[in-house]
């Protein structure tokens, strides 16, 4: 037959596209991609990523594409609500915004008046933390914060302490030049998309990537070794690699000396020796006198005793070397063979210094001195809650910032690197506020970084200043408040009953809590005379929700389509290592429903309660939304919330307000970025270069540059453990003495699991853990047509020894019992796990009547959460003390810590824990769904 | 693959009302013309309520005629064009017998040999499947012919052939499920081969590519239990040949039994092909961890 | 008619990278987002909100574990459309005309307006890259987005298909496969490209490229020995070492 005889129909092969894009940032998740939405006939008919845009040039991922499938959800909320029924019903009548807002303002107003603090207003994963939290702090109540305390408090906090800023989405690997690439417990992270445009870029270059997980999929897949570690023992697997690095000799002495504490002298009680400026003292051996860090052409020691100090490195070569970290003490804790050890420290340490990488770039570094090339040493790390979500999470990232130090690969060429306005050392950011005024507000920022016990927030008795119990000495770095312990604390009248919770984006009566069904319980329980015990709940929320039930009142929220918002310098803005930028989204299409975004709804309640800065001198309200607020808000004069296009559309940093900003924004793709100069893009904690344009941007509160030294040690954190040891006026209680002198060490340690510690191991021999699904995010991707389909169930995973020795087969069910409780799920098997290990994916399951979706969805039958086998509190220890399952230092859940049994059960109709249902208050979604067919 | 009754349907009964057409063609044998009309129409009837039942599993029947289009290429294409050419030419040979008294050789030959055409058209549709290795093999055809002739035979109340044919069809039909048993291995694809990953390695699917079921799941990747398979098989064969083949030999096939010769066998066909479905596998199903 | 052409002037077709699918799924979504609203009749889903959704996608993610018989168990995430095949047995099966091959770019495509949802290619597809859809009752496959590859209403560097623009991860790639200049021929000769079942016969244009062999059992490295030996046991002979290096600095 020849070609001839082929009959082809003849086709359109350049049909019309849009008939617009318009330019925005995607929101669904919070990685912040930008994306270019394609609208024809007034509806969206595709959205692709903006190949400009810092962040994801060009690609997008699945979640991304499925924004349509989002925007347009069945469960989408259409007015604002009053609650009807008893909580947990999801029974509401719909209201107007006058009412809803009046109905809020009048229970805050006495509030505000006489007790601040008896409103708790704790937001969830939004972008707009800089706003909610001067509403808050205006407002006047200490019981502000974000989720990052149940989140990644330990990665931010390890971080900041010790370099200055975290992994996380504040900076990322040199994607272009490292060749060496190590990822600790990551399934996803906030950098969704980067992380996986680095990866390809990894492959392509042919760099080595090692995986340490205990469950291999994802980037532990692709990734050319696999480190199949058991959880909770990264720290110490990395000390090992310490230990190896130390006893070879392979690490960067001269970065050490120049950028570090490492030379630093400690005094008898293990604080830094300084001089009268308070400046940390080093020992220079071409004078053989103390001197202060910063002087040139010092000839820093960093071992022996000098005038009874001695250096920073002594004290951490003295712990690294011992026998305790080498490969074979640790190896069998960690589940990887001490060869495997041993030969990841040697690739690691051929690869930083035999491949060293040198760049013609010279820069100038704050001592004075010019250093004519910049060096690299192209082995990176990224870390996330694989590592951070344990009670030993804090010291396990401090460690892992350690070994990166002391291969001198942080802020190098091939190395990590900061994302402007990161690195900020702990003096750049403001100590934590508690200071209450009826009818005013609160004496400054709520969440900042204790320097030492005297920046605690208790009362002369001792008990917490703050609902959630941040800033004491159970915890004493809780830099992000402790969400995961607001409404169990508030439930309980302890420290203090509240009157209002209000809750902004976050799932709390399900995936987001620990104990869920305690929690649900809490949130209903009344006390004798028949009221709540938490007596009053605004919650704004877009969807049907499962926490929308149990609030009183609703706040409708927009889609992300069809709002403003803004991603700022002053919250967590979308920048790359050279480049600063922050970005806007933007009503792309208008909503259709009686719904308003969040942040106007709250700046309009501000202006209620005649909050000021939200009010002016007449009583009327500054700013008539949240596009006026990103317009024309200044924190110190000249910054605002958005960056670019200030004044008169030139300036960059700082400028006046001005109108046209949003506009320029808009014809700019939805973003602003400005390139971090030549000179200043490497060393950043040092190099006066990048220190002025930081300062000069307005990066710094102090508007000045701020060069510090990465902290090996850390000095607050000696503070607290010299408390502990009976020093300084401030004392711990008794039962908390040892437990501090233990966990707040200032050189990082490992120590076992609180959980793993109280249980006995024999009875729960399994580690359980979640990940999350790249095409999924938290619970809000059920709604999701698609994307439901993709992940409409989780089974829970088990390693071949377990599916073998409990004689599983497929299709089975299995009961899975913590200290805490049961759940009875399917499970499956999967061979590449670590074999005492268990898993499933995050927040599938949902409860009946929930996100519009019918009561018989796999998501309630099949699927289900591993919340309710966590407790918030550990175990009792018999000390008749309920100790609280997070991390010592900064109070991060320790949701990683879990540990269960499992045993074969007959197969079931639908999982449990049976949570009861919810009547929808926006109906079902269709029975089919045709998107496109208008266009086709 | 997934059994579709209408699939079932229509190859078991258009295989039974052309493999009439074969035997009324070559063998008219002398009927009167109303016994004539009513073996023509059973035939017709079996062959067309076939045909049509196979419009159900259209998508769209209403542009079934598109189907004629393709005979150079496609079976399917073949077979509509056949399968009307011989109800064409099967009808004027009903027509002529009905009218004349007496049958049209030359028209009933060309019937049974169009009718033969379809039989093997049909066949084909699944020999032609590489992707259902127990399918794609020259036992299939033989055996649609070894089905259509003996039920053709048996309605046809050729006794003393159906009686060879049952005997025949029963061995064959045996024959086929041993040979179809190794058929997919013998093919060579394996989980392997299918992802082009490590020969060496055991592998298994460790996640599909979606939680909730797909078309092709759902039409390819059916799936029955051995035991049931060995069970349906016994009764299938029970029913289409043994039982047939017994009362044959063991009493005079008159009216009564010959009624319950036909609607064993036809019972046992429906069974066994029924499993000619249900045992297929698509090696789609190696994507899909089945195997 | 639906006969294969003997040769198609080009082979335009995806390579995808095993060793760098992270399984993401973020090509599956795109291509059902930009495919429900183009070419052909959208990809419905039924039920989407109940107990069992389920739609049409052209484009899947499976995932595999992979035991070796050294080592550890690996995951492969393993993403499969049409692989637009030289010789392409759902085409000749196709009894309408429907399902053809483009001589200009050897695409393999359903001309919907004729499909009578018989599903026999789907049936003919070793790969099950064919699926009908749930609503429009027509077969839906990969068009390797013949809308937007050739469409002028598109900037140029976007015309490529749907999911190869959007992976994060550099996973797939779009070309002529009969180009031995074209960037996808060079990747399949480096890096050993291979068919899907070849056994079936089907020459598909796309290919697979390899993951990278793992290296768990990579030899033990000794870059630490030497400098162990000069640095000596505990802690006197490390801060020797320590001494000579801070002189030398
Ligand atoms: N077992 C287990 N539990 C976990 C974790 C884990 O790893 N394992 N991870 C923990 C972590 S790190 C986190 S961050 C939490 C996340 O848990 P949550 O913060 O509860 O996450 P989501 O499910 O995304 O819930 C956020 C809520 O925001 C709503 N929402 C979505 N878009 C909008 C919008 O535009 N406006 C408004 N107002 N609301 C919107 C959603 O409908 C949803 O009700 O889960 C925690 N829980
Ligand atoms: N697609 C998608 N992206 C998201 C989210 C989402 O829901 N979906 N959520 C966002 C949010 S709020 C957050 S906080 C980030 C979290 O981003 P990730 O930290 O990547 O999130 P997790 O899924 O919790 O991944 C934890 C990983 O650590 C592993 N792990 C657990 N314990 C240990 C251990 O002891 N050691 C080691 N080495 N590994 C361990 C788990 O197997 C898992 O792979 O993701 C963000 N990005
Ligand atoms: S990673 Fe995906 S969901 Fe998150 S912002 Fe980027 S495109 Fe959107
Ligand atoms: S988008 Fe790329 S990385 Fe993600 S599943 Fe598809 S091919 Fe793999
Ligand atoms: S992959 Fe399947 S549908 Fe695509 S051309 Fe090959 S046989 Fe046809
Ligand atoms: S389903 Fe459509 S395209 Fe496929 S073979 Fe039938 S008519 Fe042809
Ligand atoms: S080429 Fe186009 S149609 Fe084919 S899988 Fe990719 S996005 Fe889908
Ligand atoms: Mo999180």
């Amino acid at each position: 037959m020849n070609n001839t005889m082929t009959y082809q129909p003849k086709l359109d092969t350049s049909p019309p596209v849009a008939d617009e894009i318009r330019q925005t940032t995607c929101y669904m998740c919070a990685c912040r991609c930008g994306i270019n939405v394609h609208l024809k006939d007034g509806a969206v008919k595709y959205i692709e990523g903006n190949r400009d845009h810092p962040v994801n040039k060009g690609v997008l991922c699945a979640k991304g594409s499925a924004g349509i499938m989002q925007h347009l959800s069945p469960a989408r909320l259409r007015a604002p609500l009053l609650r009807t029924g008893p909580r947990g019903s999801g029974e509401f009548k719909e209201i107007s915004w006058d009412e809803a807002l009046d109905t809020a303002a009048s229970w805050l107003a006495p509030v505000r008046e006489t007790a601040p603090e008896r409103l708790a207003f704790f937001t969830g994963r939004d972008q707009s933390q800089s706003l909610t939290s001067w509403w808050a702090q205006q407002f006047g109540t200490p019981n502000y914060a974000a989720h990052g305390g149940f989140c990644s408090v330990n990665m931010a906090a390890a971080g900041i302490y010790t370099l200055g800023g975290a992994f996380w989405e504040f900076g990322s690997p040199d994607w272009e030049r490292t060749k060496l690439f190590m990822i600790f417990g990551v399934a996803e992270d906030h950098d969704s998309n980067p992380i996986k445009m680095g990866l390809g870029r990894l492959k392509e270059r042919g760099a080595k990537i090692i995986g340490v997980n205990p469950v291999r999929t994802g980037y532990n897949a692709v990734a050319d070794e696999w480190v199949g570690i058991t959880p909770g023992t990264d720290g110490l697997f990395i000390m090992a690699l310490i230990h190896e690095l130390l006893k070879a000799g392979k690490i960067d002495i001269e970065y050490l000396c120049r950028t570090t504490n490492a030379p630093v002298l400690l005094d008898e009680d293990g604080l830094f020796a300084r001089n009268e400026d308070g400046k940390e003292l080093v020992w220079d051996r071409a004078t053989n006198t103390a001197q202060p860090f910063d002087k040139p052409g010092l000839k820093p020691a960093l071992h022996g005793t000098y005038e009874g100090r001695t250096p920073v490195f002594e004290s951490l070569a003295n712990r690294y070397l011992s026998q305790d970290y080498a490969p074979e003490a640790v190896a069998e804790r960690c589940g990887v063979p001490a060869a495997q050890i041993k030969r990841i420290a040697a690739e690691l340490a051929h690869t930083a210094f035999e491949e060293e990488i040198e760049i013609p770039q010279p820069w100038t570094d704050f001592r004075g001195v010019t250093h004519p090339t910049t060096k690299g040493r192209p082995v990176s790390f990224h870390a996330m809650r694989g590592i951070s979500a344990h009670s030993n999470g804090f010291q396990t990232c401090r460690a892992l910032h350690v070994l990166q130090l002391l291969l001198g690969s942080v802020e190098v060429p091939g190395g990590f690197r900061f994302k402007p306005p990161y690195p900020k050392p702990v003096s750049a950011h403001p100590k934590p506020h508690f200071k209450t005024t009826p009818g005013k507000p609160l004496d400054g920022p709520h969440l900042g970084y204790p320097r030492g016990p005297e920046d605690l927030g208790l009362h002369e008795d001792g008990t917490a200043k703050r609902i959630d119990k941040a800033y004491t000495w159970e915890n004493p770095l809780s830099a992000h408040g402790m969400m995961h312990m607001v409404i169990s604390n508030a439930h309980a009248g302890d420290p203090y009953p509240i009157d209002v919770l209000f809750m902004y984006m976050a799932n709390m009566s399900w995936n987001s809590s620990m104990n869920t069904k305690g929690v649900m319980e809490m949130l209903t329980d009344k006390d004798e005379s028949g009221e709540y015990k938490i007596p009053k709940i605004i919650y704004s929320d877009a969807y049907s929700s499962e926490m929308v039930a149990y609030a009183d009142l609703i706040f409708p929220d927009t889609t992300y389509l069809e709002r403003h918002d803004c991603i700022s310098l002053l919250d967590r803005p979308i920048c790359e290592p050279d480049a600063v930028a922050d970005a806007i989204r933007w009503p792309v299409v208008e909503p259709h429903r009686d719904v308003r975004g969040f942040q106007s709804a709250l700046i309009q309640l501000g202006a209620r309660l005649g909050l000021p800065g939200m009010t002016n001198e007449d009583g009327s309200a500054t700013y008539t939304d949240y596009e006026d607020y990103i317009l024309n808000h200044q924190r110190r004069p000249g910054i605002g919330p958005l960056a670019g296009f200030r004044g008169d559309g030139t300036e960059a940093g700082r400028g006046a307000p001005n109108p046209n900003q949003i506009e320029k924004y808009k014809a700019n793709g939805a973003f602003w970025m400005e390139h971090v100069p030549e000179e200043a893009q490497f060393n950043k904690p040092t190099n006066m270069a990048y220190q002025t344009w930081a300062a000069r941007l307005g990066f710094y509160v102090s508007d000045t540059p701020e060069p510090y030294l990465f902290q090996l040690y850390v000095e607050p954190i000696r503070k607290f453990q010299l408390a502990a040891e009976g020093k300084g006026e401030m004392q711990p209680p008794e039962h908390l003495r040892e437990r501090l002198r233990e966990t707040m060490d200032p050189l990082p340690i490992w120590y076992e699991p609180f959980e793993q510690a109280a249980i006995d191991q024999s009875e729960y021999p399994l580690h359980a853990l979640t990940q999350r699904p790249a095409a999924m995010y938290h619970s809000w991707g059920s709604q999701n047509a698609w994307l439901r389909q993709i992940h409409g169930v989780n089974p829970l995973y088990v390693s071949g020894e377990v599916w073998e020795s409990n004689g599983f087969e497929e299709g089975d069910w299995a009961s899975l019992t913590s200290h805490h409780g049961t759940i009875t799920i399917p499970v499956a098997r999967m061979d590449a796990l670590n074999a005492n290990t268990v898993w499933t994916w995050n927040a599938i399951g949902k409860r009946k009547g929930a996100w519009a979706l019918d009561e018989d969805a796999p998501e309630t039958t099949k699927g289900f959460l591993l919340n309710h086998l966590i407790h918030e509190l550990l175990p009792p220890k018999g000390d008749g003390l309920r100790w609280s399952n997070s991390d010592p230092v900064t109070g991060q859940a320790a949701w990683y810590d879990l540990r269960v049994k499992i045993a074969k059960a007959p197969p079931q109709e639908t999982t449990s824990p049976k949570t009861g249902q919810q009547k929808s208050p926006v109906g079902k979604g269709p029975a089919t769904l045709e998107y496109g067919k208008r266009w086709t | 693959m997934h059994p579709a009754p209408s699939i079932i349907l229509f190859t078991a009964l258009s295989g039974l009302g052309f493999g009439l057409m074969v035997w009324l063609g070559l063998m008219p044998g002398d009927k009167g013309a109303w016994v004539a009309a009513t073996f023509c129409i059973l035939a017709l009837a079996l062959a067309s309520i076939g045909l049509c039942s196979s419009l159900f599993h259209l998508g769209h029947p209403e542009r079934a005629w598109k189907a004629l289009s393709q005979w150079r290429s496609s079976w399917l294409s073949r077979e509509g064009v056949i399968a009307i050419a011989a109800l064409a030419s099967f009808s004027l040979y009903g027509l002529l017998w009905v009218t004349s008294g007496t049958p049209n050789t030359l028209v009933g030959a060309l019937s049974a040999a169009l009718a033969l055409a379809t039989i093997l058209c049909t066949a084909m549709i699944y020999t032609q499947m590489k992707t259902v290795p127990r399918w794609h093999s020259p036992l299939t055809p033989i055996l649609f012919f070894a089905y259509a002739l003996t039920g053709g035979a048996l309605l046809a109340g050729k006794v003393t052939f159906s009686l060879w044919l049952l005997a025949a069809l029963g061995g064959l039909q045996a024959f086929t499920w041993f040979k179809g048993d190794k058929a997919f291995a013998a093919a060579g694809h394996t989980m392997n081969t299918a992802t082009g990953l490590n020969p060496d390695a055991k592998m298994r699917l460790l996640e599909a590519p979606h939680s909730g079921p797909n078309y092709l799941q759902k039409e390819m990747v059916f799936r029955i239990g051995r035991k049931h398979s060995q069970k349906l098989r016994i009764i299938a064969i029970t029913l289409l040949a043994i039982l047939p083949l017994a009362l044959g030999l063991l009493f005079e096939v008159k009216h009564m039994l010959a009624g319950i010769l036909v609607l064993s066998h036809i019972g046992g066909l429906l069974v066994s092909r029924w499993l000619f479905f249900a045992e297929a596998e698509h090696v789609v199903g190696l994507y899909y961890g089945q195997r | 008619m639906t006969s294969l052409p003997q040769s198609t002037e080009k082979s335009l077709g995806l390579v995808i990278d095993l060793d760098t699918c992270v399984g993401c799924h973020a090509c599956v979504i795109s291509c059902k987002e930009w495919n429900t609203g183009a070419y052909g009749a959208p990809l419905a889903d039924v039920d989407p909100y109940g107990a069992q959704p389920v739609g049409s996608f052209l484009n899947r993610v499976h995932t595999f574990e992979v035991k070796p018989a050294e080592g550890p168990a690996a995951v492969t995430h393993f993403p499969k459309s049409c692989l637009h095949c030289e010789d392409a047995p759902c085409v000749t099966v196709c009894p309408t005309g429907a399902s053809y091959k483009r001589v200009e770019d050897g695409i393999v495509l359903v001309n919907e307006s004729d499909c009578i949802g018989c599903g026999l290619c789907a049936w003919a597809c070793p790969y099950g890259a064919r699926e009908m859809d749930p609503v429009e009752k027509v077969m839906k496959k990969c068009t390797l987005c013949v809308d937007r590859i050739y469409n002028e209403n598109i900037p140029e560097e976007d015309r490529v298909p749907s999911c190869v623009r959007t992976c994060p991860a550099g996973a797939r790639h779009f070309g002529d496969l009969s180009d031995p200049d074209s960037g996808v021929f060079k990747l399949v000769e480096e890096r050993g490209g291979f068919d899907l079942m070849p056994e079936q016969g089907t020459k598909p244009v796309n290919k697979y490229l390899p993951p990278r062999p793992k290296q768990e059992a990579a030899p033990e490295m000794d870059v630490l020995g030497p400098l162990l030996a000069e640095s000596t046991e505990g802690a006197g002979g490390f801060f020797g070492w320590l001494d000579r290096t801070l002189e030398k600095l």
